[in-house]
């Protein structure tokens, strides 16, 4: 792969018809089918379902990595030099910790912060002092011909190999259930110890240069570690801020959205890496800050896409770091040292363990639910070690006299820990029988509940006068909702989480039918292009027409299916995982059945519910639910469903037919994140409301018809209740006779 | 004073048996008892309304009248205070304590029922054991009241849908005739059974004497 292929030289005359220009693309292609081969290798592994449970995908790319090593070792070829400090902490490092920012559960982030910091921050310099400063004793020992390693070298070596990477470990205590606290502290600790570790490492790096440390030294450097730390967190707010601000007015530019997230995130990096502050938490902060506020400015579109993307740079960058471990373990030069290495295996994980236990000591007593004795050894078990301490050990600058030792070393420890205890962390966990979970069953009621505990208890420490963690959210969350989302958020609302969270399961539900139907989720925004947001919902339709049957089947029991949503911590190689359907069901309209049955209609009838979409690009709001006559159960909620009884309809065909009564009220009104789609959708619903009622009355024969979806609207406002029957009240019945 | 002190040494003692609470956090909440009541005997649900920080608090009127139920004093009894004392004012609040490690089982579960029942006497504001419909909607549209301009339709909406979840989780097979007349305790628990809520409701009580601290 070296520079061998020239150019074909023309001979007899012949033009160069037949050039072959290697070097040029040299690297771009060796990138590329880098990508595509451990993609390959991705699939592969994930047909079998089996070895994905028991060993981490870590290990394979590791693996992967080795064998094209191997390979290019015995053809005798260097792989290129592209992992440089610069290319390694300008452009493989941002993907990744943008992706860990972005995902993480903010709202259990908040409610662990204090343990998270803790571990983090001084979990890390205890690993890092620690192991540092044993080794230094060890090389004291001549017997190890070590000696000529410093103090100060020992800690950044030191330093590199305390950051943990534990991410790996999420997807298996996602599988296991185990507790909430733990997977957070887990995935906080990895985000927060990567800041710790390149702060650290910038420091002794410095340090090292110098022959001697001095007291003032040791207080700069504190000084230091605080400035940096801060610093790099109000770049990442201000820049978080004004992403969000950014996205309030984007609306016309749709295409773009996501470029703007990127862009300031990568901006927020690289100012403070500008200002030498700590860039990994300035994007970290960045991405959480703005999350929220983006999530609502943007269109859905644009929100799959920017997790999409985010996902799979970090993904990418992760796959590279991993593979070129796996070549770098066989194509460097390595020097091996049997008693360092073994030390420091022995030290990192005394180190670790040792840590975990004082540290939770002194939490716990802090703590609202305490860890055990499972939880930390579990905690210090999945002290994994993975690409940034290889890429910082790898990226050492060469004035440090054993740089090969220490790569040498942290492979070796990356090594170990990966395979062995990332392999056989299953079943110890399955072992020790840890706590598990008590998942958040996102419904309606649980949500409710929650935010009337939050608000109880904090009305109960405003009465007694204390102030608690209760009393500082709540406040934040008052200013957030008078001025930040005022200024932030493009409709001004605010809005409660619970009717968020009602939204966004009327969304997914749209989605899950959707889905079901046309097969692939993500091929429906495919289908309806960017382009055709202007054009008439004339796909959709299609599709229903052609999919009639399997919604039949699905719908069969007129159960409306909403999505219960269970957090979830999320591992590098998965999106976050909403799409697990857990029902609620939501019964038919007790007085449609009655009326079909007192008109003798033993046919269906069609429900229609409307469910709004933030954006009309979609074009997947309307669902149309077919039902059959002798359908079970009590009624379906109408109000916040949309579901409508036309009034107009009632005096035609026994009432059994619903239409679409648009009327778009104040209350749609302040639901549509994007006002100004509302008269638009309005005045293309009532046009669609009328050609919906000619097929509804030519629909009386008895299969059922599907309804061509109209463009989205908004929810339509719920009738007034004397006209709809509540399920849940006792009413009078429907009185077929009237009209 | 050496009378008094004894004295209410005495009923503190009688008081931390009952509520679990510490000695020095029945002095706190004394101390804040006699602030709140303007030192007087009793409370009235005036001194609790006049906290200005709990105006801002969405369910403030459900919070203030739960102190005033007598549902929430473990006396079996219903119906409700004009005022309180402060031994009423400590059983409330102890419905609010942590679980510690060192409880058992029992008394855990115990604790999680008390916790239940004071929300659960917290919707049903009529004492009739359960929780109808219009009990529910009232309190979820308290609860968006302060959340920017809900409407009442949408409020009204989420207590149906809350509502019509419970429903069709407990009782799964309702006939076109049957209603449902309301979430009853069992139901009310049934809806947490997957929730840890035991950790959401608490205040961590100051053992310290917070006389100097705080106003």
């Amino acid at each position: 792969m070296d520079d061998p292929q020239a150019s074909l030289e023309p001979t007899k005359g012949n033009s160069a018809l037949f050039k072959l220009n290697y070097p040029r693309i040299q690297i771009p292609l060796e990138i590329t089918l880098w990508m595509l081969l451990a993609s390959f290798a991705k699939i592969g592994f994930n047909m079998y379902h089996k070895i994905t449970i028991w060993v981490p995908e870590t290990c394979l790319l590791i693996t992967l990595g080795l064998i094209v090593g191997s390979i290019m070792y015995f053809a005798n070829e260097e792989p290129p030099a592209v992992h440089t400090n610069t290319v390694f902490f300008l452009y493989m490092l941002p993907p990744i910790v943008l992706e860990s920012g972005y995902f993480i559960p903010i709202r259990h982030l908040f409610e662990n912060i204090g343990t998270v910091v803790w571990f983090a921050l001084v979990g890390t310099l205890w690993n890092s002092f620690g192991i540092g400063i044993s080794l230094f004793a060890i090389c004291q020992i001549d017997a190890f011909g070590v000696h000529d390693i410093s103090l100060q070298e020992n800690l950044l070596f030191a330093s590199i190999i305390s950051a943990v990477d534990p991410v790996a470990m999420l997807n298996l205590f996602e599988d296991v259930s185990v507790n909430e606290q733990l997977c957070i502290v887990v995935l906080g600790e990895s985000i927060f110890s990567d800041v710790v570790t390149v702060v650290l490492y910038n420091m002794f790096n410095f340090q090292a240069k110098k022959e001697v440390v001095k007291a003032t030294d040791v207080l700069l450097g504190i000084a230091e570690f605080l400035e940096v730390v801060f610093g790099g967190l109000i770049f990442g707010i201000v820049f978080g801020f004004v992403a969000a601000f950014t996205t309030r007015f984007t609306s016309k530019v749709r295409e773009i959205e996501p470029l703007f997230i990127f862009m300031f995130s990568y901006l927020a990096y690289l100012i403070a890496e500008l200002f030498s502050m700590s860039s990994v938490t300035a994007i970290v902060m960045c991405a959480i800050t703005m999350k929220y506020y983006v999530e609502e400015n943007v269109s859905q579109r644009s929100c799959t896409t920017l997790r999409h993307v985010i996902k799979m740079l970090a993904s990418i960058s992760e796959t590279l770091i991993f593979f070129f471990l796996g070549i770098a373990t066989i194509t460097t030069e390595h020097e091996w040292n049997w008693g360092y290495i073994l030390f420091t295996l022995l030290f990192a994980f005394v180190w670790r363990g040792l840590g975990v236990l004082v540290l939770t000591l002194i939490m716990n007593p802090f703590r609202t639910i305490p860890f055990t004795f499972q939880d930390q050894f579990a905690l210090a078990y999945c002290g994994l070690r993975g690409a940034i301490s290889f890429a910082l050990a790898f990226t050492l600058p060469d004035f440090i006299g054993r740089k090969n030792l220490f790569v040498t070393t942290t492979i070796a420890l990356i090594l170990v820990t990966v395979f062995i205890q990332g392999i056989t962390m299953r079943p110890l966990i399955g072992l020790i029988n840890i706590r598990k979970t008590n998942r958040n069953l996102y419904t309606i009621n649980a949500e409710i509940h929650c935010r009337l505990m939050d608000h109880t208890v904090a009305g109960i420490e405003d009465i007694c006068g204390q102030y608690g963690h209760f009393y500082w959210k709540d406040k934040f969350m008052r200013f957030n909702d008078r001025i930040l989302r005022k200024i932030l958020i493009r409709d001004r609302r605010a809005e409660s989480s619970i009717l968020a969270l009602y939204k966004k399961l009327e969304l997914q539900n749209a989605m899950l039918i959707l889905d079901v139907v046309s097969g692939d989720i993500s091929a429906a925004p495919s289908i309806i292009s960017l382009y055709e947001e202007k054009k008439s919902s004339s796909k959709p339709n299609k599709l229903l027409a052609v999919e009639v049957k399997k919604m039949h089947d699905i719908l069969s029991k007129n159960m409306y299916k909403i999505r219960q949503q269970a957090v979830s911590f999320t591992s590098k190689h998965a999106l976050p995982n909403d799409s697990q359907p857990r029902e609620i069901v939501i019964r038919r309209h007790n007085s449609i059945r009655r009326s079909l049955q007192s008109h003798g209609f033993h046919r269906a009838v069609k429900t229609f519910f409307f469910l709004h979409v933030p954006d009309v690009q979609e074009n997947m709001s309307e669902v149309v639910y077919p039902s059959r006559t002798p359908s079970p159960g009590p009624a379906p909620l109408s109000s916040p469903l949309r579901e409508v009884p036309s009034v107009h309809d009632r005096g035609k065909s026994g009432r059994t037919r619903h239409g679409m009564s648009r009327t778009s009220s104040s209350y749609s009104d302040s639901h549509v994140p994007a006002p100004r789609r509302h008269s638009k959708s309005s005045t293309s619903d009532k046009n669609s409301a009328g050609n919906f009622r000619e097929p509804h009355h030519k629909a009386e024969e008895p299969e059922q018809q599907q309804r061509p979806l109209s463009p989205p609207t908004a929810w339509a406002a719920e009738p007034k209740d004397n006209v709809t029957q509540h399920p849940l009240l006792r009413q009078p019945q429907w009185n077929p006779k009237k009209m | 004073m050496g009378a008094s002190q004894t004295h209410s040494a005495y009923k503190y003692q009688d008081l931390m048996t009952k509520t679990g609470f510490s000695l020095e956090q029945i002095k706190n909440l004394h101390y804040r008892f006699r602030q709140l009541s303007e030192n007087n005997e009793t409370l009235s649900r005036e001194n609790l309304e006049n906290i200005k920080d709990l105006a801002d608090n969405p369910i403030k009127k459900q919070i203030v009248e739960a102190f005033f139920d007598k549902r929430n004093q473990h006396q079996n009894e219903m119906g409700s205070f004009e005022e309180i004392g402060f031994e009423q004012f400590v059983m409330v609040m102890s419905h609010f304590r942590p679980p510690t490690p060192k409880m058992t089982e029992e008394e855990k579960l115990a604790m999680r029922k008390d916790k239940l029942h004071f929300l659960f006497n917290m919707h049903d504001s009529d004492n009739d054991g359960k929780i109808t419909l219009e009990e529910y909607r009232k309190v979820v549209e308290e609860l968006l009241s302060m959340s920017g301009d809900i409407e009442k339709d949408t409020a009204r909406g989420i207590a149906d849908a809350a509502m019509l979840e419970v429903a069709s989780t407990n009782v799964p097979n309702m006939g076109p005739d049957d209603y449902y007349e309301g979430i009853t305790f069992e139901h009310f628990e049934q809806m947490f059974k997957e929730v840890e809520m035991e950790s959401r409701m608490h205040v961590r009580f100051l053992d310290v004497d917070t006389r100097t601290i705080h106003s």
